[in-house]
């Protein structure tokens, strides 16, 4: 439905009529009004607005990139690149036979460690709670961090994960994205790191360019074969 | 804030005021967002001879601690004018005048903004006005509005402002420095265009309640103009090279 996408500012009248609001959206009488600068799409029952800017809202099940911030002798406090703080308890970790004198947090997570993490809970009442007890989560040993902006990160991962395949596959480096904007990227060789490093940066410059994947391809390949 | 000139004219007998403006003829205006690569979200805007830059901050942390609110966001608004702003030396220290603009801007801002979605945070919206003219409040208004859009920070509706007032027994709009000192009254609008509601009023001077009325009109209307180019800002930044 390309032709129901529109640009839209906050204020601005998206649609009207019985439609649900979801996200960025606001209903005001009989009309759905958009909240953010961003990119307007009209579905068959429901209408919401991309937006283009803005700092990343934990959302339950998110997968992140936390920075330790540091501990007390429970939990630890992660950055998450959002206004509120991670909280990932040490039960977590440790399993549920924790105890305060036995165990010691910095065995096993030291202030200015990585993570990859998954929202377990969030709510308005509370600082999110974070979870690693999962596959692929846990602390990040290797690999270099990138920021994005978080209204970029749909762009990263593209149509099914399009985009981030083709870099993956483009540099062989293996790369972590959390919805907060933060990337891990790993690589083994130099090379391909930098220039996994420099697609990631280059997505985020033009994230509104609409061949951006044909230019990406180009500078991967050229590079390849070069 | 230059002395009064007694053999000025304010409106002369073609209805041309002091600047060459008409009557309901506001002056140039262009914005711009964003501009400030640590802030979260800025803008800067020329109204007339006003040259003001506002930031934005958060949602985030807020210290001292004890000013949260567990149940909203809160919104922090700080208006400041640079010592070189004026003709002479403004002492930096934030005056009394500076105090209940920073209050009056906020309070015409937060019916705007959806704190509701941030609670146990605060919103920073710092203006400095690099040159005053006349007229600021209104132009920082417009301004931090931008930046607020520019920040992603969900908004109901953008806040426009511009100010009305009567200057030789005529309504006008967009009041200058020297309508304001020698005018007879000064009225500044701040409006919400799509959801057509007025979240700031003063009034300055004394009306009839005929021309309290045009005045409120008139004033609308000029934040109608002010919204589009406020609109045109945001496009510029974010669908500058796309096809709408």
């Amino acid at each position: 439905m390309a032709d129901r996408r529109k640009y839209v500012i906050p204020g601005d009248i998206v649609t009207s009529g019985p439609f649900r609001p979801e996200q960025n959206v606001i209903l005001e009488g009989n009309n759905i009004i958009a909240t953010a600068v961003g990119i307007s799409e009209i579905y068959e029952d429901s209408v919401k607005v991309i937006s283009l800017t803005g700092k990343y809202l934990p959302k339950i099940n998110d997968l992140v990139i936390g920075k330790v911030v540091s501990h007390t002798s429970l939990s630890w406090e992660l950055d998450i690149n959002s206004c509120y703080i991670g909280f990932l308890p040490a039960m977590d970790v440790f399993g549920r036979d924790f105890s305060t004198h036995a165990d010691e947090l910095s065995s096993k997570l030291k202030t200015g460690d990585l993570v990859a993490a998954r929202i377990a809970n969030f709510d308005r009442t509370r600082d999110p709670l974070i979870t690693i007890s999962d596959r692929d989560l846990g602390k990040i040993d290797d690999g270099v961090l990138v920021k994005i902006s978080t209204s970029k990160v749909p762009r990263l991962i593209g149509k099914k994960g399009s985009m981030i395949q083709m870099i993956e596959m483009g540099t062989n480096a293996a790369i972590t994205i959390g919805q907060n904007g933060w990337v891990v990227i790993s690589c083994e060789t130099e090379e391909g790191l930098s220039k996994a490093k420099k697609a990631v940066e280059m997505v985020n410059e033009k994230a509104h360019i609409a061949n951006l994947t044909d230019l990406i391809k180009d500078m991967l390949d050229v590079k390849d074969e070069s | 804030m230059g002395g009064r000139d007694a053999t000025m004219v304010l409106l002369d007998e073609n209805g041309i005021r002091c600047d060459g403006r008409k009557v309901d003829e506001p002056r140039k205006i262009m914005i711009k967002a964003g501009g400030l690569k640590n802030a979260d979200g800025s803008s800067y805007i020329e109204f007339g001879d006003n040259k003001i830059l506002v930031g934005v901050f958060g949602p985030r942390d807020v210290h001292p601690k004890h000013m949260s609110n567990t149940d909203t966001g809160i919104l922090r608004v700080r208006y400041h004018m640079e010592p070189f702003s004026v003709g002479e030396r403004k002492r930096p220290a934030p005056s009394r005048r500076e105090i209940e603009i920073s209050k009056v801007i906020k309070e015409a801002l937060e019916p705007a903004v959806m704190l509701e979605k941030f609670p146990r945070t605060a919103v920073d919206v710092f203006i400095e006005v690099l040159q005053a003219d006349g007229g600021t409040r209104c132009a920082a208004l417009t301004a931090a509005s931008v930046a607020l859009a520019d920040a992603g920070i969900p908004m109901r509706d953008m806040v426009a402002a511009i100010a009305s007032g009567k200057v030789a027994d005529t309504i006008i709009l967009d009041v200058n420095n020297e309508e304001d000192q020698a005018g007879q009254a000064d009225m500044p609008v701040g409006y919400m265009p799509s959801l057509k509601k007025i979240t700031l009023l003063q009034l300055d001077g004394v009306l009839t309640p005929e021309e309290y009325k045009k005045c409120v009109d008139v004033g609308v209307k000029g934040c109608e103009l002010v919204y589009e180019l406020q609109k045109q800002a945001l496009h510029d930044k974010y669908f500058g090279n796309r096809k709408d």
